[in-house]
């Protein structure tokens, strides 16, 4: 007995160790990139935001100056804030858009093929052509949104996105017009795992459609919303490019948001110590929403 | 164990189509039926009227963009502006720039992806599961968060302003790893272990089973990452600063404000830059939902 185990341990470490050695040798290719680009800049970012690095590349530790100066900054503050104004619009809307299509796409109905591509299409179309476009749509005396507006008794349609006011309203329709497909076809995949024994029983019991869908389709969608719930979030916060190309952050600062603060601070005016600074508040809410969305769904699954 | 499922809503699966309707609909039928095609016609054309109204107008002369009431249809199709953008942008140079940056980045994804996820998926030893939790990780860390420290290292290891810093940006993002990682996890074990009897390498299964059999979702991987690269626009925003290095989507957008008024060109252009992605995307949109279906992930 005691003989096998000796002769055994040796062998299974000879084991583990070929296993390390092959399981590296994949990984290694993709991780070096994934490293050297993804894990190293994450690290430095903690290190940059205490600094003053500018373009020169001269760094000075400047301890917690960044961040005190960004307290006092009050395009910080308006960055912050239409950044979470974009965030508390966009994720209810999208998700509901996504799953009413996904619910009319999920019976049997002739075309439901082509509408399913259709509503994807959005979504692999580059933002600056969707941006241009949306721009022309929007555009206040000629555009074909307005001319609806006014042929259905608005008299005064807003400005869109040469309007303070309305810019962001005009960027939420769009992110949400343009992701709504994408998250619909994660509904559909998650509706279609929803046993049909289980409408089937509701419906004996004499649950109603609404009854059906509050007590089987939402509870059975529950893996799905939280992945769903987590993607917008992170893509609400995150949001940039559409905003860039549309409004560039106008009229004024109305459409102004966290990324394109970082942007504008590190890339236009080379600070990019007090950008790594910023960059550590998006890191922060993204990271930190994530975790309690993941606490959340933990709890109620125990 | 939740890091799994973050990644894995559900199994792989092939959306068909209606796999489960609503049993019982019949009753109701005819008048609900009509209901929700109507939410479908309606629903349709809204996603749909952004591209009808990009492609019309690029038919259109600059004058007839906006009109009041609205042209719902060109008077006479002008394609001349199909033969004017080229002569008035540099989009030989951009699209040349773009395929070459897409065919590259999807080569290095595909290939460094799946060869990286048989690695998580087949193989076991110590610290694989914290090394794949850093993979996973990042979804949670967006990009724009640390695109500063990314840009510096960058323009130091002599990058920047090259169409090197765009393929290094894309080709080793995580996404190829969940998704080739997904499928391979799909395969039934005993077929590598009965090839390990026979005394096949780890390498000679990965590349005699395993890439023969993730076909479909080698398919996926690779439309999608050439449609992410396509597409991106801050990347080349960022490093790309010489003209001769823009891509289709800086050069459209230079084009834009350079031409800013020259409404129907500035269409022509957006038609060109999203009509090989539309072909794409029509020929394949099988892999593509299948590829979102099966990580709920895009590039």
């Amino acid at each position: 007995m005691a003989a096998t185990l000796t002769r055994l341990r040796p062998r299974r470490s000879r084991l583990v160790w070929r296993n390390t050695v092959a399981g590296w040798s994949f990984i290694l290719p993709n991780f070096v990139g994934f490293a050297l680009l993804t894990l190293v800049p994450v690290v430095a970012l903690f290190y940059l935001a205490f600094t003053n690095w500018n373009v020169f590349g001269a760094a000075e530790w400047t301890g917690s100056a960044n961040f005190r100066r960004m307290w006092g900054d009050a395009s910080f503050w308006t960055a912050l804030r239409n950044t979470f104004y974009y965030t508390v619009f966009h994720i209810p809307l999208t998700m509901a858009a996504a799953l009413g299509l996904a619910l009319l796409l999920n019976r049997k109905l002739r075309g439901v093929g082509f509408f399913r591509t259709a509503a994807f299409f959005p979504y692999i179309t580059s933002i600056v052509a969707i941006a241009v476009v949306w721009n022309q749509l929007f555009s206040p005396e000629y555009g074909p949104v307005n001319a609806f507006l006014r042929a259905v008794g608005v008299d005064n349609p807003p400005g869109w996105t040469t309007s303070a006011d309305w810019s962001m309203p005009a960027v939420i329709i769009v992110g949400t017009w343009r992701e709504m497909g994408y998250y619909m076809l994660l509904f559909l995949a998650g509706l279609q795992t929803i046993p049909a024994q289980l409408y089937e029983a509701a419906k004996i019991d004499g649950a109603t459609s609404w009854q059906r869908f509050r007590h089987v389709t939402i509870p059975g969608l529950r893996h799905t919303t939280f992945f769903v719930v987590v993607m917008l979030t992170i893509g609400s916060f995150k949001v940039f490019d559409l905003i860039l190309v549309m409004t560039e952050g106008g009229p004024g600062q109305s459409t102004l948001v966290l990324s394109q603060y970082i942007y504008q601070k590190g890339f236009v005016e080379n600070q990019f110590g007090y950008a790594s600074a910023v960059s550590i508040v998006l890191f922060a809410i993204c990271f930190g929403v994530t975790g309690i969305q993941f606490w959340i769904n933990n709890r109620r699954e125990s | 164990m939740t890091a799994t499922r973050l990644t894995t809503p559900h199994a792989p699966l092939t959306i068909t189509g209606p796999v489960n309707p609503e049993p019982g609909r019949r009753v109701t039928s005819r008048g609900w039926r009509l209901v929700g095609y109507l939410a479908l016609v309606l629903a349709v054309a809204a996603l749909l009227l952004p591209f009808y109204w990009m492609v019309m107008s690029s038919l259109k002369t600059n004058s007839d963009v906006f009109t009041i009431p609205i042209k719902w249809v060109p008077d006479t199709l002008v394609w001349r502006n199909y033969i004017d953008i080229w002569q008035r942008s540099d989009m030989t140079t951009w699209l040349k720039n773009t395929l070459l940056l897409s065919v590259l980045v999807t080569l290095l994804q595909v290939f460094t992806g799946s060869f990286a996820a048989y690695g998580f998926a087949r193989i076991r030893f110590p610290g694989r599961n914290l090394l794949f939790l850093a993979y996973i990780g990042t979804i949670a860390v967006p990009w724009q968060s640390y695109m500063i420290p990314q840009f510096i290292l960058m323009s130091k290891l002599h990058l920047s302003n090259t169409l090197w810093a765009i393929v290094a940006l894309q080709a080793f993002g995580a996404f190829g790893v969940f998704l080739m990682k997904q499928f391979y996890e799909t395969i039934p074990e005993e077929l590598s272990e009965s090839a390990r009897v026979d005394g096949l390498s780890e390498f000679g299964i990965y590349r005699r089973i395993m890439l023969p059999l993730s076909r479909p979702a080698l398919a996926s991987l690779t439309l999608l990452t050439f449609v992410t690269t396509w597409n991106d626009y801050l990347g080349p925003l960022i490093y790309l600063r010489s003209p001769e290095l823009r891509t289709i989507q800086l050069g459209l957008r230079t084009f834009i404000s350079q031409y800013n008024a020259e409404y129907a060109l500035i269409m022509t252009g957006s038609v060109l830059s999203v009509l090989p992605v539309a072909v794409i995307f029509l020929l394949g949109q099988r892999h593509f939902v299948e590829g979102i279906a099966s990580t709920g992930l895009k590039g």
